[in-house]
């Protein structure tokens, strides 16, 4: 048997372990009133890639059942991510949040 | 009632509040709009800048700016899932003044530097996004603001709003963007005690590393990043945004492998996240960039797409730096004539094309696509660690292999073609020579 090298380093591969929920916990948001991005659901359904799923970091677009997407604009790092990958058309609008709101980065 | 001055900078990043601050000292009536709650509360870098072009505003930055470390020991990783290897390079010369590479937190360093143009005189608007250009005509002659009332009518607007510039789009300087120039950056800050970041990068006092990272990022061409702050990292990826697109991988993922190489996990071991944090770079350099003056309008920083993503050079903070400057002084020039037109402001892209900005950008220009290319990203790394690992394995009882078969199955083993690697190396040679 190899000698595991790791071992004695004390370094456990795979940590820490953070959920999604733990890493956007780290973020101060100030939630604006009125979603700064809006996504046209109807368009949504005829789209193959989805690419806003998963790209997204924030992790804001969920698929729904009937093929829409369910967008939530609550903890959106206002990147644009989104709106440049979007192949189709119209799917998402997308603005700043109304000033002071959004994201508030402390650390970065 | 719309509030009047001489020029509306949007944006209190790093170029605009250079641009507000030189506007300012000269005796101009000047405007900074930032959307963020406070300057730097909507940006996100890696978390180096290379502050020397600071000197010629802020003499003696280094005795108040917020520094979080000085970096006097730089490394370059070419990593495969199991492999590395470094350039390291150590030196005391960049531990002392005029400095090279400092790590700071742009929710202090853009707080710290908006600050300067606040006391020169310049008002900055927080809390305020510009939601577009005001026109007499073709000419811009201020913006709407989401306050209300919040129109406010300038001479000229320097638009300084970001790697979006929706301002910039909207005066239609930009040609359609293609998603392969722009990379996502991901980031996690992650807190370790001082002394303990000091002994696992091997510095002390103030001094800090910066290691740049080529193979990071498997399937998805982009580069990854760790750096010292004072009692943090700041450790994360970028990812071609086309490419993240299409690999239907999540972002974050990038950032777990990286940590979990075995050359960057003892180094980042227990340290706890701190803040998690997503912006867009543009990365496409000088032939991705914008038309920067248009009639009462100038453009300066990422929302000219002036990061500079040359592989071994990667600087943002000091070229929006530069070219705030420029753009200021160029309105400061157009304003004593009392020509803001197009033809007025030409003397913005003679200034810097005269200065570090655009010199470097247009000598770099082919650097960006090669950095981000297929062979770049996904033989050479693997080719140069076989490399490294064929030269320094003592295979006995086999006797030594010549150099010369080494470096030809290291070729053959990454599916590198000779002749590829020799065009490459021209492009390079040219573009650095």
């Amino acid at each position: 048997m190899s000698v595991d090298l790791r071992r004695p380093t004390g370094v456990e591969p795979g940590w820490p372990a953070v959920s999604f929920e733990d890493r956007m916990g780290t973020v101060d948001f100030r939630i604006a009133g009125r979603a700064h991005i809006v996504v046209d659901d109807e368009v949504c359904r005829s789209c193959t890639t989805r690419e806003c799923v998963t790209a997204c970091p924030a992790n804001l677009f969920v698929p729904t059942a009937n093929g829409g997407i369910l967008f939530n604009y609550e903890q959106c790092f206002e990147c644009g991510t989104c709106y440049l990958i979007c192949n189709n058309e119209g799917a998402i609008s997308w603005a700043y949040p109304e000033g002071g709101h959004g994201v508030v980065f402390r650390r970065s | 009632m719309a509030e009047r001055f001489d020029v509306v900078v949007v944006g209190a990043g790093p170029a605009g509040a250079a641009a507000g601050l030189v506007l300012a000292r000269a005796g101009r009536s000047v405007c900074i709009v930032e959307r963020g709650l406070f300057p730097g509360a909507k940006n996100v870098y890696g978390g180096v800048v290379y502050p020397r072009i600071l000197e010629s505003i802020v003499p003696r930055w280094w005795e108040e700016a917020p520094v979080q470390r000085f970096i006097t020991r730089r490394s370059t990783m070419v990593m495969t899932a199991t492999q590395a290897l470094t350039v390291d390079y150590r030196t005391a010369a960049w531990g002392s003044p005029p400095y090279n590479g400092v790590t700071a937190l742009r929710p202090e360093w853009d707080r710290w530097m908006a600050g300067h143009a606040e006391r020169a005189g310049a008002v900055v608007l927080c809390s305020t996004v510009a939601t577009g250009l005001l026109r007499d005509g073709a000419r811009v002659v201020g913006v709407r603001t989401d306050r209300a009332e919040g129109e406010l009518e300038a001479q000229l607007v320097v638009a300084c709003d970001g790697v979006n510039s929706f301002l910039a789009k909207e005066a239609g300087l930009y040609p359609e963007v293609d998603t392969d120039h722009v990379t996502l950056g991901v980031k996690e800050v992650l807190h370790l005690p001082k002394e303990e970041i000091d002994r696992r990068f091997a510095v002390t006092g103030r001094e800090g590393v910066d290691i740049e990272i080529l193979g990071a990022t498997r399937g998805v061409p982009g580069g990854g990043f760790l750096y010292t702050n004072y009692d943090t990292l700041s450790v994360g990826v970028i990812l071609q945004l086309s490419a993240l697109g299409r690999s239907g991988r999540r972002p974050e993922e990038f950032v777990a492998e990286l940590k979990e190489h075995p050359g960057i996990a003892p180094l980042v071991a227990e340290a706890e996240l701190k803040e998690y944090s997503a912006h867009l770079i543009p990365e496409g350099g000088y032939d991705t960039m914008p038309r920067l003056v248009t009639d009462g309008m100038l453009v300066a920083g990422d929302a000219a797409c002036m990061t500079l993503a040359a592989g071994i050079w990667l600087e943002g903070v000091n070229l929006a730096v530069g070219a705030g400057i420029a753009a200021a002084e160029t309105a400061i020039e157009a304003l004593g004539r009392g020509d803001v037109s197009a033809a007025g402001l030409a003397g913005y892209r003679r200034r810097l094309e005269s200065g570090f900005v655009l010199v470097n950008h247009a000598k770099l220009r082919s650097v960006p696509s090669l950095v981000l290319s297929d062979r770049m990203q996904f033989r050479y790394p693997g080719m140069m660690c076989a490399l490294a690992e064929a030269i320094f394995t003592v295979g006995d009882p086999e006797p030594k292999p010549g150099l010369r078969r080494i470096f030809r199955r290291a070729l053959s083993g990454a599916g590198v073609r000779l002749r590829h690697l020799l065009r490459d190396t021209l492009v390079a040679i040219r573009s650095f020579g």
